[in-house]
């Protein structure tokens, strides 16, 4: 296995690393290291945090700061790239090559509105915030599966 | 490449196998952590990779098939036992200038740039460093060896929380600076959780799991229904470990969802690291009630 040594400076792990964005991790929160940092590029790019051009965090600095694994950062910067979000240079590192485009902004809004609606039904029907989050989740998961496998989910109903 | 390669690996101290039909292999490039209980074997395996016990029964190599503990292999391996021992009556100066001594290839200008870094002084004597200092000193000691492949034997047991991340720290940059291969053992599933990508359970001197915690953790899942169910369920999947209340039931099963579709009313949840090896640890009896007597000696030591 070859790694990507990315010429990182050898600076402590609270000095600015020349990347826009520093990763951080939450061990309380069950979601696997990798996944962790792709969602915080994902993040960024929603927030502005990250343009196109910009260069990610290099593995050996992010590697030194919150003492993980590098292949798990490389599978991270791997899944960008599979997403077509960020593009690896050999040598130099790996950059931002796409922003996350949201939804327009009408659709977005009338979406929003809708939700409005349907949050002040299940209010008025006694949901409290924990019984939306879990009705919201169990849906989504029938939702994808459904549309996964729609024989199967027919076999079932 | 596989930086080590057991076949039917064995171990026996008196009449206690410490470690037995052990067939293991570990790729190299990863970081494998070696986790299981007080008497489980690790010291030992480690031990046997290394050259410093020669096994009872069956084969070790390492580094593709160097025999452990020819001088091939110890050229390339570079070991820190237990509690980062160091001669606590020399000084710094003078554990560098031993181990380049003693060492046919040492980087003198790495060790001195990474201890100047981390504030070690020369002049001090390795005795009277913090646990995190001379922890760091030994570390420092095993990369200027430039190894291909670094041992750890619970590194990090005795260090407070910020020693630990520091050591632990600089371990994962030698990875990605060289691409070192690291094998260590623990017994902190938290930290093993966050730097591992590679796992070997051990209880009771055998195997228990062993593979890429990516692979382990994919093909392992906790199933949540009605009681009434489990068995059922159970009876069809391969069930590492089974909870279960009045009304539901939890089933920690390995088991290819993608072919093998959960039942009604069922829901499956990814397993964290520690939940699947705290699982086989329990399955194995390996949890201190369920031990014979004589594995909690410390027969590995």
């Amino acid at each position: 296995m070859t790694l990507d040594k990315q010429n990182g400076s050898v600076d402590g792990a609270g000095s600015a690393t020349g990347s826009p964005i520093a990763f951080r991790l939450d061990p309380a929160s069950g979601v696997p290291t990798y996944l962790q940092l792709v969602q915080q590029v994902e993040h960024a790019l929603r927030l502005g945090y990250l343009a196109p051009g910009d260069q990610l965090p290099k593995v050996r600095d992010v590697v030194a700061s919150l003492a993980i694994n590098p292949n798990t950062v490389l599978k991270a910067y791997r899944d960008l790239e599979a997403k077509g979000l960020a593009g690896g240079r050999p040598g130099v590192g790996t950059f931002v090559e796409a922003t996350l485009s949201q939804v327009a902004l009408p659709e977005l809004a009338e979406l929003r509105r809708t939700l409005l609606g349907w949050l002040a039904e299940a209010d008025k029907a006694g949901l409290d915030e924990d019984d939306v989050v879990a009705l919201v989740t169990n849906t989504l998961r029938d939702f994808h599966e459904a549309r996964r496998a729609p024989s199967e989910a027919e076999g079932v109903a | 490449m596989n930086v080590i390669e057991a076949r039917e690996l064995g171990r026996r101290y008196g009449a206690t196998w410490a470690l037995s039909g052990c067939t293991l292999d570990v790729p190299a490039g990863r970081l494998s952590a070696l986790v299981g209980p007080n008497g489980a074997g690790k010291t030992t395996l480690l031990n046997l990779c290394v050259g410093l016990t020669r096994p009872t029964t069956g084969s070790v190599a390492v580094l593709d098939g160097l025999p452990a503990g020819s001088a091939a292999a110890l050229e390339e391996i570079a070991y820190v036992a237990q509690d980062t021992p160091v001669y606590a009556h020399l000084s710094v100066a003078d554990m560098l200038h031993l181990t380049r001594n003693l060492n046919r290839r040492f980087d003198q200008a790495y060790a001195r740039g990474r201890l100047d870094e981390l504030g070690i002084e020369l002049g001090h004597r390795a005795g009277a460093l913090s646990g995190g200092q001379r922890a760091q000193l030994a570390l420092t000691l095993a990369l200027a060896r430039r190894p291909r492949m670094l041992v750890l034997d619970e590194p990090t047991a005795m260090l407070d929380p910020l020693a630990r991340h520091d050591f632990m720290a600089a371990v994962v940059a030698a990875m990605a600076d060289d691409g070192l291969s690291v094998v260590l053992s623990s017994h902190v599933l938290a930290e093993v959780e966050r730097v591992a990508d590679h796992l070997v359970l051990l209880a009771g001197g055998s195997v228990q799991l062993a593979g890429e915690v990516d692979d382990l953790l994919a093909c392992h899942h906790l199933l949540s229904g009605p009681a009434a169910q489990a068995a059922e369920v159970a009876q069809r999947l391969d069930v590492v470990h089974l909870t279960r209340g009045t009304t539901q039931a939890h089933l920690l099963v390995r088991a290819d969802l993608a072919r093998e579709p959960i039942a009604a009313g069922w829901e499956a949840r990814p397993v964290g690291l520690e939940e699947l090896a705290l699982a086989y640890l329990r399955e194995s009896g390996a949890s201190a009630g369920a031990l014979p007597a004589n594995q909690h000696l410390e027969v590995t030591r």
